[in-house]
């Protein structure tokens, strides 16, 4: 690629970055300010790791952050499961019965506005309690039930990107010598799309992770998460262990998305020198 | 070539392996639960859900837990009675307030697809553009607030904001006012607040576009005297417009219905349906009411979904 970038192209893409990280460096710079007032810098006091220890020392918080951890990994995993087998069907059976409406199904969660599925899925849990007396009551369970369906419809867009582009060739090799399908699953497509069914995992657990609006409606008394919580402190005020909160949220985000794109690129190199090896060989 | 028969089953079936009557019969129950099994659970959870919302929707609110009436009723002479009113959706559709929401919501959503459309398509342009490695990095950058808690991105926001925040420090520290200003629990605020959280959505799907082109049809202009302004206008942002109505959705549509926003940037006075039907159902307790006014936003949103197929439909034809 020859052309430079414009100076106006430049500028616009100076002002978005700016506009997208000067509030998350604010907030980290703010997390070590000692001022009580989450907005005033207090140059005396200032760095301190006060709001870090109370909030190591928060048990409502940690507790919290255990729950959404723990309904983070269970989602992200029962999404996937379901995501693989939706992403093999959309690519693999091309016609089945009822494919539009199970490609509908398959995508609208991601575009409608989470008071509607929030609200939508509660109704439905009030009424399974009345007619079957499962679930009883709100919490965990149906918290979880709630992040594997939005959460399935981006690990499907991800998982059916990378499983469109498998080399069917080598699935075709091992049926021709016996493999049973399951066992050719196993062997050869799972190894393949592997990647995407950790990135979609990973995708999954943040969306779980992070999601509010849906979890307040499904949720019950005795089950609140993380960002609950985060949510309830800010709506009666800013408090500046939230600073330090976010801070090692940030970091651990940082950290993960830098470790997958570094393997991403890394896989990407070795498919293109392997690319090359086999063209030459030829 | 393999797999006649079965070419559409997901693998290709190898004759030998399947002459029998019970590994055919495995393979299709394999293909039923491979289908079934993610189908059955989007359909309960996703899909019945919405016909529950739709009964609520037309049902009388009571005093009781839940707090509707129902629908089907026997009678004491064994008679199945109906119990249906539409009054929700007439005291939805009557009601002011409930249409300023609406209304309200609407424009914000607009307001907010067309700035990150404006800024998001020079951004995406410039990291398309952007020579190796470094195209990756930037793109990452794009990537990692997306993965970042959106109610923290938020959050700084109002820190950013307050009356002693760094932004009124900075208006003071210039002279252009004189006391702080009220920058929180303002429309600016929302507008400010819902694009900052939905530029990524924009720019994703752009630079997938974007990165598409072939830079060989802007060369062979610029060859024949296309001038770069004119060029962008007849050959880049056509070729991309697939991105556009992919970022265009993906922002409109969640904005119309954004609760979080609104509920910690706006003021009390600022009307958006998420926040109304979030108020009618946990605060007032109306579920039909809620119920109604979440099936008129689905009608809403469903119909402009449709009408950008459409146009996008016959922009392909044209171009």
């Amino acid at each position: 690629m020859k052309s430079r970038l414009s100076p106006f192209v430049l500028s616009m893409l100076i002002f978005g970055f700016a506009f997208l990280y000067l509030p998350i460096f604010s907030m980290i710079v703010y997390s070590f300010n000692a001022s009580r007032m989450v907005t005033v810098w207090d140059s005396v006091h200032s760095p301190t790791l006060a709001w870090y220890l109370e909030l190591f020392g928060n048990d409502e918080i940690l507790e919290a952050a255990q729950l959404s951890f723990r309904i983070a990994a269970v989602s992200a995993t029962g999404a996937v499961i379901l995501a693989t087998l939706a992403a093999f069907a959309l690519v693999r059976y091309r016609r089945f019965r009822w494919r539009g409406l199970f490609g509908v199904l398959t995508t609208a969660p991601m575009v409608l506005p989470e008071v509607i599925t929030g609200l939508s899925l509660l109704l439905l849990f009030v009424a399974l309690e009345q007619w079957t007396g499962w679930p009883p009551g709100r919490g965990a369970a149906t918290i979880t039930i709630a992040h594997v369906t939005f959460c399935m419809a981006y690990a499907i867009v991800v998982i059916q990107a990378r499983l469109a582009t498998v080399d069917r060739s080598l699935e075709e090799a091992a049926m021709d010598l016996g493999a049973r399908p399951w066992k050719v699953f196993m062997v050869i497509t799972l190894p393949l799309i592997l990647p995407a069914i950790a990135s979609a995992w990973m995708l999954s657990f943040i969306l779980s992770w992070d999601d509010i609006v849906i979890t307040s409606f499904v949720s019950g008394p005795g089950s609140t998460t993380l960002p609950q919580l985060v949510f309830s402190k800010v709506r009666l005020g800013v408090s500046p262990d939230i600073n330090a909160l976010a801070t090692i949220l940030v970091g651990l985000v940082s950290v993960c998305v830098a470790v997958a794109g570094a393997v991403m690129m890394r896989t990407e190199r070795r498919r293109l020198r392997d690319a090359q090896i086999a063209t030459g060989a030829h | 070539m393999l797999g006649c028969g079965f070419a559409d089953r997901g693998f290709p079936v190898n004759h030998r392996a399947f002459s029998g009557r019970w590994p055919r019969l495995r393979a299709e129950l394999g293909r039923r639960s491979v289908i079934g099994l993610p189908f059955g659970w989007l359909l309960l959870f996703f899909a019945v859900p919405f016909l529950i919302v739709l009964k609520i929707s037309v049902s009388n609110a009571v005093l009781a837990m839940p707090p509707v009436a129902p629908v089907l009723i026997w009678g004491h002479d064994r008679i199945l009675q109906i119990h249906v009113q539409f009054s929700n959706y007439a005291f939805v559709l009557a009601d002011r307030l409930y249409v300023a929401a609406f209304i309200n919501s609407l424009r914000v959503a607009a307001v907010t697809t067309l700035l990150t459309l404006l800024i998001g398509y020079p951004m995406a342009y410039g990291i398309s553009r952007t020579p190796g490695v470094w195209r990756n990095v930037l793109f990452m950058f794009v990537a990692l607030p997306f993965f970042t808690s959106f109610l923290l991105r938020v959050y700084a926001w109002i820190g950013l904001l307050g009356r002693s925040g760094p932004v009124n420090g900075l208006l003071l520290h210039l002279g252009l006012i004189h006391e702080p200003i009220q920058l929180l629990q303002t429309d600016f605020a929302v507008y400010l607040g819902m694009v900052y959280s939905y530029l990524p959505f924009m720019v994703l799907p752009l630079y997938a576009s974007i990165e598409k082109l072939d830079l060989t049809l802007l060369e062979a202009a610029a060859d024949l005297g296309c001038r770069p302004t004119r060029a962008f206008f007849a050959i880049t942002l056509p070729l991309t417009r697939e991105g556009i109505f992919a970022g265009c959705l993906l922002v409109f549509i969640p904005a119309v219905g954004e609760y979080v926003i609104p509920a910690l940037m706006g003021g009390p006075d600022t009307l958006m349906i998420g926040r109304v039907v979030w108020d009618e159902f946990f605060a007032n307790r109306d579920w039909p009411v809620a119920s109604a006014l979440a099936i008129v936003l689905l009608v809403i949103l469903s119909g402009f979904v449709f009408l950008l197929q459409k146009v996008q439909a016959q922009a392909e034809e044209a171009g």
